[in-house]
C-alpha cells in the first residue's frame, strides 16, 4: 500500500513521508517519556509513556485537544517545566546527539537550549523580553552559543532577520518588541530560535494566534528554513489543516497517551483510531458543506487526568466500544508502521461488523 | 438558498437579503452607512489628535431567519461592527433599523424593548460571566430585567431556567454552579443560554467558537444551528475562520480595515469570490487534505494602520491586482454585472 502511494504521488516530500529508514539516526529520540506533576490532588500524570523519533529535515506534527499532553511533551523535552513539582519516569529518556538531556544538569541544559534545540511559542511575547531591543536579544543567543565576535554577531543578526523576511533589518535591530506587529514578532522569535542553527525546532502552536494570511507566511517560512538548514521540526497544533499542509508524519495524543501515529497521508485517509477519525470528521471542510448543516461530533468530554479510567481512555466517548474489554483493559500502542492504541482498530480484521453501522462512519473515509 | 446566478434584482448598495428562496420585503435588521471612529487622544492637553477608523461606512441587511457571516482579520472592525449594531458601542454616524424602526439615537428606556430582542454571545464567555453569580442567577437576572415571563412566580422562573439549561445541553444541576466550574465549551453553552433567556430574535455571535477545541467547536455549532431553527433566530456570525463561516452561514460580508469589500453567498465561495482579498483569504486557508498541497497564498506588504487609513482602497498596499486608481479612490461596494456586491476597481 505504501509503495503504491509513493509511485502514484512522486512529490518532493515523498521521501520524508516514508517511514523512517532503520539505518537513519534520529536527531531526537524520546523514549518512554512520562511527566507527572505534584498537585493538591496528588500526582497527576500529564504525559504517559510517550516515545517517538524525529529525523533531520522532517516535520512531525503532534495533534490533540487541550489537556492531551502535547505541550507538556514539548516542555519536558526543553526542560521548561517547574522542576520542583515535576517528576519524570524512571526509564524516561530524551536522547539528543547521544546524550540524555532529560537528566542533564541545569548548566548542560543551558548549553543545549537555543543551540541544539530551540522552541517557538504561540505568543511571541513569552519569549521576547520587552525591555531589550530585538538586536540585543538576537545577540544574546549568539554570544551564548557561538564564538563570533561583536561585528560578526551583528552581521549574523541582520542576516537572520532578512532570512525571516523582515524589511529594514538594520533598523529593526534597534527596535523593541512592542514596536513590531504580531506577525513580525513571530518572525523575530523564529529568527532567534534559528540563529544558532538548531538540530531540532519545537513549534508550539506557532500560528494559532495569527490571522490566516500571516499564518500562511509563517508556515511558508518554517518550511523554507527546514529545507535550507535541515532542521527537524516538531509542530504542535490543534489545527488539522496546518498538519495536512506542513507535516510529514503525525502523532495523535489523547489524555496523555499517544493513540496513533503515521505518515500524514495515511493518517488522514485511513485513520485507525476512532478518536482520530472522529477528530478529522468534526472539522468543517472547505468547499464541502454538509447538507443537513451539522457536523459530526464526539460525544462527552475528555476524562480528567486525576480520574482516568482503568480501560481505554477514549472508551466513554467511543462509538465502537465493546463495553467489556475496552472498559477493563487499556490497549497497548501496537504496530511499527502505523502504531495505534485500540483493541479494535478501524479497517482491521479485528474491527467488529456491528461497528460499521455506527454514526461515526458517515464521513466517507471508512471505505478507503 | 437561492443561487446567486438567479438574482435579477437591481443593483443597489444595500443588499436585500434573500433567504431560503423567500423574498423578504423588509430585512429584520438594516444597517445604513454605519461609521464608528474611536478618538485617539494625545499631547500634553490630551486633545483628540486623530481617529481610529474601525467601521467605515458599512451598509447591509440581514433577512429574518438568515445567518449572515462577517469574516476578516484581526483589526478589520468586525467585532466593532457587531457591537455597534446592537448599540453596545454608540456609532459615530449611520443608522441601524430594526424591523423598520430606527434604533440609533433612542434613549435608554426606549431602547430596552430592542435590547431584549437583540442579544450577543461573546468569544470568551468567562470574561462575560460574573464569577460570583451562579448559572441560574445569570439567567434569572436577564429574565427579570426584561420581564420575559408573565407570571413572575419563582417556581415558573425556576422551571424556565432548568428548561433552558437542559436545552443548551447542560445538566439541571449545573444551575447552582459558578462559571469557573465549567469547561470552555460548557461556558459557551451558558453564554448561549443567557442570551436565549430573554427570547431574542436577533443574536450577534462574536467569534463564539474560536477559543474552543475542534470537537467542542462542532458541538457548539450544532447546538447553535438547532437553536436557530427552534427559536427562529436571525444571526450575525462573526469569525476569522472561513471554514466555520462557510459551514455555518448563508451569506458572508468580507471586511478589510473597516470596509465591507465583498458580500456573497457561502454556497460556492471558491467559484464566486472575486475580490482579491477574499481570494487571498481563501488561498491562505490550509486545506484539510494532505494530497492537496498547493502552496498557501502569501500576501506581500503591510496592513495600513486604521489610525491613518490611506485615501484609496485599503487593500491596495497588499493587492496583487493593484492599479494607480486604487491608491487614490475607494471603490464602492456594488454589484458587478448580475453578480454579488464587490468593492474593487479590478473586478468588471
Amino acid at each position: 500500500m505504501t509503495q503504491h502511494e509513493h509511485h502514484a504521488q512522486p512529490q518532493p516530500q515523498a521521501q520524508t513521508q516514508a517511514q523512517p529508514q532503520g539505518d537513519r539516526e534520529p536527531v531526537l529520540g524520546v523514549r518512554n517519556l512520562t511527566t507527572s506533576f505534584r498537585t493538591d490532588d496528588g500526582m497527576v500524570t500529564a504525559v504517559d509513556d510517550v516515545s517517538f523519533d524525529l529525523f533531520a529535515g522532517e516535520t512531525l506534527g503532534i495533534v490533540g485537544e487541550s489537556g492531551c499532553g502535547k505541550t507538556v511533551t514539548s516542555k519536558s523535552i526543553m526542560r521548561l517545566l517547574p522542576e520542583h513539582i515535576t517528576r519524570y519516569g524512571e526509564d524516561s529518556r530524551v536522547m539528543l546527539g547521544g546524550e540524555d538531556i532529560l537528566h542533564a544538569d541545569a548548566k548542560a541544559m543551558r548549553a543545549v537550549r537555543g543551540d541544539k534545540i530551540a522552541m517557538i511559542f504561540q505568543e511571541p511575547m513569552t519569549s521576547l523580553n520587552p525591555v531589550f531591543t530585538v538586536g540585543w536579544q538576537l545577540d544574546e543567543a549568539l554570544r551564548e552559543h557561538t564564538g563570533l565576535n561583536k561585528r560578526e554577531r551583528r552581521d549574523r543578526a541582520v542576516e537572520m532577520l532578512r532570512l525571516v523576511e523582515i524589511p529594514n533589518a538594520e533598523k529593526r535591530l534597534k527596535e523593541y518588541p512592542h514596536q513590531l506587529s504580531g506577525g513580525m514578532r513571530q518572525r523575530v522569535m523564529i529568527a532567534m530560535a534559528l540563529c544558532c542553527e538548531p538540530d531540532v525546532l519545537i513549534a508550539d502552536e506557532p500560528t494559532t494566534a495569527l490571522d490566516v494570511t500571516i499564518q500562511a507566511q509563517i508556515l511558508a517560512l518554517v518550511n523554507k528554513l527546514r529545507e535550507e538548514t535541515g532542521t527537524a521540526v516538531m509542530l504542535i497544533t490543534h489545527d488539522l489543516g496546518v498538519v495536512a499542509t506542513t507535516c510529514d508524519r503525525v502523532m495523535v495524543m489523547y489524555a496523555g497517551r499517544v493513540i496513533e501515529s503515521g505518515p500524514v497521508r495515511e493518517l488522514f485517509h485511513r485513520a485507525r483510531h476512532p478518536y482520530t477519525r472522529a477528530l478529522l470528521e468534526s472539522i468543517p471542510k472547505r468547499g464541502k458543506r454538509r447538507i443537513d448543516g451539522r457536523l459530526p461530533t464526539i460525544a462527552g468530554i475528555v476524562p480528567a487526568l486525576t480520574d482516568l479510567p482503568v480501560g481505554c481512555r477514549f472508551e466513554a466517548r467511543c462509538p465502537y466500544s465493546d463495553g467489556l474489554r475496552c472498559v477493563q483493559e487499556e490497549p497497548e500502542l501496537e504496530g511499527t508502521q502505523r502504531p495505534v492504541r485500540c483493541h479494535f482498530p478501524l479497517g482491521s480484521t479485528r474491527e467488529r461488523p456491528a461497528m460499521l453501522t455506527s454514526s461515526a462512519t458517515g464521513g466517507g473515509k471508512a471505505g478507503r | 438558498m437561492s443561487d446567486s446566478g438567479v438574482r435579477t434584482e437591481q443593483a443597489v448598495t444595500t443588499e436585500r437579503p434573500q433567504t431560503a428562496g423567500e423574498g423578504d420585503a423588509v430585512p429584520l435588521i438594516e444597517v445604513v452607512d454605519l461609521v464608528k471612529h474611536f478618538p485617539v487622544r494625545g499631547g500634553v492637553l490630551n486633545r483628540v489628535v486623530g481617529n481610529v477608523h474601525a467601521v467605515n461606512g458599512v451598509s447591509f441587511g440581514v433577512g429574518s431567519g438568515e445567518i449572515l457571516g462577517v469574516v476578516g482579520e484581526s483589526g478589520c472592525g468586525k467585532s466593532t461592527l457587531g457591537k455597534t449594531i446592537i448599540r453596545l458601542i454608540e456609532p459615530t454616524s449611520g443608522r441601524v433599523i430594526y424591523e423598520g424602526d430606527e434604533i440609533t439615537g433612542l434613549g435608554h428606556a426606549a431602547m430596552m424593548p430592542y435590547r431584549r430582542r437583540m442579544q450577543i454571545i461573546f468569544q470568551d464567555p468567562y470574561s462575560s460571566l460574573n464569577p460570583r453569580l451562579t448559572v441560574a442567577a445569570h439567567i434569572k437576572e436577564a429574565v427579570r430585567l426584561h420581564g420575559v415571563l408573565d407570571g413572575d412566580e419563582s417556581s415558573t422562573l425556576d422551571d424556565y431556567v432548568v428548561e433552558l439549561i437542559r436545552r443548551v445541553g447542560l445538566r439541571p444541576e449545573a444551575r447552582n454552579r459558578f462559571p469557573h466550574e465549567f469547561s470552555g465549551g460548557q461556558r459557551q453553552r451558558i453564554g448561549i443560554a443567557r442570551a436565549l433567556a430573554v427570547k431574542p430574535t436577533f443574536i450577534v455571535a462574536d467569534e463564539p467558537v474560536s477559543a474552543l477545541d475542534v470537537s467542542v467547536q462542532a458541538q457548539v455549532l450544532n447546538l447553535m444551528r438547532d437553536l436557530k431553527d427552534e427559536f427562529g433566530l436571525t444571526l450575525l456570525f462573526i469569525s476569522h475562520d472561513l471554514k466555520v463561516i462557510e459551514h455555518f452561514c448563508d451569506r458572508v460580508l468580507v471586511m478589510y480595515l473597516g470596509h465591507v469589500v465583498e458580500e456573497l453567498d457561502t454556497d460556492d465561495l471558491d467559484g464566486q469570490a472575486q475580490h482579491p482579498y477574499t481570494r487571498a483569504l481563501l488561498g491562505a486557508n490550509p486545506v484539510d487534505d494532505p494530497d492537496d498541497r498547493r502552496p498557501l497564498t502569501v500576501l506581500e506588504g503591510d496592513v495600513p494602520s486604521p489610525y491613518d487609513p490611506p485615501p484609496g482602497c485599503p487593500f491596495a498596499s497588499r493587492c496583487p491586482k493593484v492599479m494607480d486608481r486604487c491608491r487614490e479612490e475607494m471603490p464602492a461596494l456594488e454589484r458587478k454585472g448580475d453578480g454579488h456586491p464587490v468593492a474593487c476597481w479590478a473586478v468588471e
